[in-house]
């Protein structure tokens, strides 16, 4: 019989977007009373690691979208993270004694979006010039990119009356942060680019991946795109440093050298390039395991190192390939 | 006034002429034929329509306007779709979602209406969808709607292929050796299919083809290239009866 006699049944089954949208929501808004309870019953430890899980699985998803999804290959992701959270960290500091009760909230709000759109700003600065570049030399740029924020936030003590800190960190900003805006941000953005890649408007991302030529010739203007990815992941990525800013409430620029972007890579490749359940995935295991570790200090990195070596033997597609872990297809819909 | 003119297209390669003095014209409807030996040319003509490579000489106008050195997104916005001699399709998507790619410039709904999924951006998907549909059943496909592109058989995947350059809704349909690489069934098959296409659709076709006789049983007219130089044009019977043709082009497949 015919496979689809409609596109009505391409969709059976599917749970209705109104639904979801309201589902989003009721995770959203749970989400509070959970942290509230996690934060007066869990362990300190416990739930700061359950913290530092969310923002690397915002890390790894946004990353996917740009390395996995639209297939550019960023090595610069933890600087746009740096921009976020010293964006978040500087001004947090400074206005600390001004901001407090029911203005901390709204204020933590603005505040972290605004550390994603500085980090966006970067990603549309970087991704204009380097996006003519492709594969190896990409990766290089970015790469120079990320050791420049690095560089130049080891140069600088203080802009105007911000404190930055320079070469010695940035301490004792508030830690604002909790399970809830951590999650809640995580929600988001793993709806948003999904939804975003899994519709009409967002499969030329896919196409530019696999083949930029004939992606051109389907009218996608493969440019544009490149720059959306890029613009979209370095956002997450500067709200994702908010909220690691204010989890610790310590700053180092060395933070945010490649062998942090280096560590996101691997979660999007573990997890599978494409996949944004893969990334997710591969996010809690990679920042959960090294915790259990922690007994074999001394062979953590061996350990860690030798999982990724078996990975990519046996499964070098990374865990999911780039499927989603509950659709039966790409073209399901969020 | 042609739907599509060419003037005069010339380009060189770091001195070397692969293509001069070439001139064309298509109109809606009609289907017309691109030949010559290898190294002819013909790929470098599409190339230029394309706007893969820009001309050093001469003129590409589609409906009376220069489309010449625009980029290749722009000139298919104009209403030009191709074909790949080295078939390029999505080869890690489904069948479905290559074809609903194509559709991507007449999504009218914008970002916010994806984030939420409004109800006017599913109703347009679905539109989408089930032209999409139709479109893989004309050409045989809706059995593999969810197959990725890269496990589909040769014969099949040009097909694909086609399908997707024709969900830009076109306006100038070129294929670049459609029929490359399939056997003398699917060969004749798929001629048969072009042609649907050309009526169904109504749009003008463009075929660069090896086999002389698969390109004189379909196409109305033909320009044969050699050496990036136009040879010879006019019907199938008059191209065949060129003594410069039978020289360059038959003379040598005989060999
Ligand atoms: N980008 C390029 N740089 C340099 N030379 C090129 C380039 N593209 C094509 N050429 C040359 O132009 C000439 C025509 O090539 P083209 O691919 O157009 O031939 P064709 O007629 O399509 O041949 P075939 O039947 O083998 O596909 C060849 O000599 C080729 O080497
Ligand atoms: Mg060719």
């Amino acid at each position: 019989m015919d496979q689809a006699a409609s596109a009505t049944m391409l969709h059976r089954g599917e749970v209705p977007a109104w639904a979801v949208n309201l589902g989003v929501g009721i995770v959203i808004a749970a989400l509070i009373p959970v942290s509230i309870s996690f934060d007066k019953y869990i362990d300190n430890y416990v739930l700061d690691v359950l913290i530092r899980i969310g923002v690397a699985i915002i890390l790894a998803v946004s990353l996917n979208l740009i390395n996995g999804i639209t297939g550019q290959f960023s090595l610069g992701h933890a600087g746009f993270m740096a921009l976020g959270a010293y964006t978040g960290g500087v001004l947090l500091k400074h206005y600390q004694h001004q901001i407090h009760g029911a203005l901390l909230p709204p204020v933590f709000i603005g505040v972290t979006i605004l550390g994603g759109l500085v980090a966006a700003i970067a990603g549309l600065i970087v991704g204009i010039p380097t996006l003519r570049l492709r594969g190896d030399y990409l990766a290089i740029a970015t790469l120079g990119f990320g050791e420049i924020i690095t560089v130049v936030l080891n140069q600088i003590e203080s802009i105007g009356k911000f404190e930055v800190g320079g070469s010695a960190g940035l301490h004792n900003i508030p830690h604002v942060t909790n399970f809830f805006w951590t999650y809640a941000w995580v929600v988001i953005c793993v709806v948003v680019i999904a939804r975003l890649v899994y519709s009409a408007k967002g499969k030329p991302f896919f196409a530019v991946r696999e083949d930029e030529i004939a992606a051109a010739a389907m009218g996608i203007d493969t440019t544009y795109y490149k720059v959306a990815a890029f613009v979209i992941g370095a956002f997450f990525a500067g709200v994702a440093g908010v909220l690691s800013a204010t989890l610790s409430g310590n700053l180092d620029p060395g933070d945010f050298n490649f062998v942090k972007s280096i560590v996101i890579v691997v979660m999007v490749v573990l997890g599978g390039s494409g996949s944004i359940t893969g990334s997710v995935l591969a996010a809690i295991l990679l920042t959960y395991l090294p915790e259990q570790l922690r007994a074999f200090e001394d062979w953590r990195l061996v350990i860690y190192a030798l999982l990724l070596i078996v990975m990519m033997l046996v499964r070098p597609e990374g865990l999911l390939g780039n499927r989603e872990l509950w659709w039966k297809r790409k073209t399901a819909m969020v | 006034m042609a739907l599509l003119e060419i003037k005069n297209l010339g380009i060189e390669f770091r001195g070397l002429r692969a293509l001069s003095g070439f001139n064309f014209a298509l109109d809606q409807g009609e289907l017309v034929g691109l030949i010559g030996p290898n190294g002819a040319g013909k790929t470098t003509v599409f190339n230029i329509v394309t706007g893969v490579y820009r001309p050093t000489a001469g003129d590409v106008l589609l409906d009376g306007k220069s489309i010449a050195g625009m980029k290749p997104f722009r000139v298919n916005r104009r209403g030009i779709a191709r074909t790949f001699q080295n078939i390029r399709l999505f080869g890690g998507l489904s069948v479905l979602d290559n074809v609903l790619i194509g559709f991507n410039q007449s999504v009218a709904h914008g970002f916010l209406g994806t984030l939420v999924r409004s109800r006017r951006q599913q109703m347009e998907e679905r539109l989408h969808e089930e032209e999409a549909i139709e479109l893989l059943r004309t050409f045989d496909l809706v059995d593999r709607l969810h197959d990725s592109a890269r496990t589909l058989a040769y014969g099949p995947q040009r097909r694909l292929e086609i399908a997707r350059a024709l969900a830009t809704r076109p306006k100038v349909l070129m294929l670049d050796e459609p029929a490359a690489g399939m056997n003398p069934q699917e060969k004749m098959d798929l001629m048969e299919l072009i042609g649907a296409v050309r009526r169904k659709f109504n749009v003008g076709i463009w075929l660069i083809e090896h086999d002389m006789k698969l390109v004189m049983s379909v196409c109305q007219r033909m320009t044969v290239l050699d050496h990036g130089e136009t040879i010879s044009v006019g019907t199938p019977q008059q191209v065949q009866d060129d003594p410069k043709v039978i020289e360059a082009y038959l003379g040598k497949a005989e060999v």
